[in-house]
């Protein structure tokens, strides 16, 4: 399979990119490790006519302790989220979502940002740094905005980023010693996930994210209140499926959806609460 | 667009469309074809390579995206006619049977050692479950790459 024909222009710095967008319009898509793109192009189901290959742009490829936070940014791969020793003492959640993204040559090429701004909902990512409270910073012609991870998310593969907006960084609240625990339920090693789970907790407080339940990565609030009114985990848990609107499709149904978010936030909590 | 990518240590210089993918230019520019199409996405592993010294799924990727990357291709393992370690253990460890993932399978399998030079079995399954094998032969793949380990 090959793509349609388009037209390639490589930037070396976010500004250029950004120029490069503004200027190509909406016909223009970003490129980074393209694993969520490039397929979607040999499938023909995206064409766009110009491709603005930020893989390049190295100093948007890091992972640092900014102090509350840990600032991570959009063009590190996968492979480098998983083996950050500042992400496993400080988001240790979060390397551990990325181990279980594709397989290891996936890992080598996709990226955190990239990920995110496909705005996937069966992605491990969007996922997981909704469930920590993650801030995103975007670039756009008229300079920097921070975006909440739970106001970024607007539909299927859609999001909050404007045509000639740029994902730069990744802001990731430190878990502080919360335990957590990501669970991934799928038929075949390096598939998507039928459903995953993202889940930390610290006493009384709790933050949850379904992936693959719905158009758009879930925050499940219900469950993350019911934790914080003192609910046991099978009470929280059972309301796993409150804000989610899961699709049947060949894999599972709705119903097996909203069973398997249950016992899957069941576990996750559980494992959390240790 | 120009391109220049080191294949195997030499250096090629080509006009390369845009789409094309590497591993079309690796097969069909280059006429390297130890490099297999399996799935064509991003799945089977039988197109896996290294870029820069990662074992990465070149039908997953642009020619353009490797300019001024070097390529390791199943053709470039052995060395003055003497097989790389790694292919020596899947030869005396029946690692292969139709032979059509062994490729993807041997470059992905010398990634893995390259990262975690003493895998346990699990790690070994786990570090290639980007390889999909049609004839199932995965115990005997396993079994060389953890021989190929202890060689070391």
């Amino acid at each position: 399979m090959i793509p349609a024909a388009f037209d390639y222009k490589r930037a070396s710095s976010a500004a250029e990119a950004i120029s490069l967008i503004s200027q190509y319009g909406s016909d223009a898509k970003f490129l980074a490790g393209g694993h969520s793109l490039l397929p979607l192009m040999k499938l023909r189901l995206a064409q766009p006519a110009m491709l603005i290959d930020i893989g390049r742009v190295k100093d948007l490829s890091y992972v640092k302790d900014a102090g509350n936070h840990i600032a991570i940014g959009a063009l590190t791969q996968h492979m480098d989220v998983e083996n950050s020793k500042v992400l496993h003492e400080h988001a240790p959640l979060l390397s551990k979502a990325a181990s279980h993204v594709g397989d290891a040559q996936v890992r080598h090429r996709g990226t955190i940002g990239g990920s995110i701004a496909h705005a996937d909902p069966a992605s491990d990512l969007p996922a997981t740094t909704l469930a920590l409270g993650a801030t995103y910073v975007v670039q756009g012609p008229k300079g920097q905005r921070e975006i909440a991870a739970a106001n970024f998310y607007k539909g299927f593969l859609e999001s909050d980023l404007a045509a000639d907006e740029m994902l730069i960084e990744i802001r990731v609240p430190k878990m502080q010693g919360a335990g957590w625990s990501f669970q991934k339920f799928n038929r075949r090693a390096q598939d998507w996930a039928i459903v995953g789970v993202a889940a930390w907790r610290r006493k009384g407080e709790a933050g949850v994210a379904l992936v693959n339940m719905g158009s758009t990565p879930i925050l499940a609030t219900s469950v993350a209140n019911a934790i914080a009114k003192g609910a046991s985990i099978s009470d929280a848990a059972a309301m796993a499926s409150n804000e989610a609107e899961p699709q049947s499709d060949l894999n599972a149904s709705t119903e097996y959806r909203k069973h398997l978010a249950s016992v899957l936030v069941r576990r996750a909590l559980e494992a959390a609460s240790k | 667009m120009k391109v220049s990518i080191t294949v195997n240590g030499k250096e090629h210089h080509s006009d390369v469309e845009p789409r094309t993918l590497l591993v079309h230019y690796i097969r069909e520019t280059l006429g390297l074809t130890g490099t297999n199409v399996g799935c064509d996405t991003s799945s089977c592993g039988a197109c896996t390579i290294h870029l820069d010294g990662e074992a990465v799924k070149s039908c997953t990727m642009l020619a353009v995206q490797a300019d001024g990357s070097k390529v390791t291709t199943i053709e470039g393992l052995a060395k003055n006619g003497v097989m790389h370690p790694m292919q020596t253990a899947f030869m005396e460890n029946h690692g292969l049977q139709c032979g059509y993932c062994t490729p993807g399978m041997v470059m992905a399998a010398i990634g893995l050692l390259n990262e975690n030079p003493k895998p346990t079995e699990d790690e070994v399954r786990m570090g290639l479950e980007g390889n999909l094998c049609r004839c199932t032969g995965y115990h005997n793949i396993v079994k060389s790459v953890l021989a190929a380990a202890s060689a070391k």
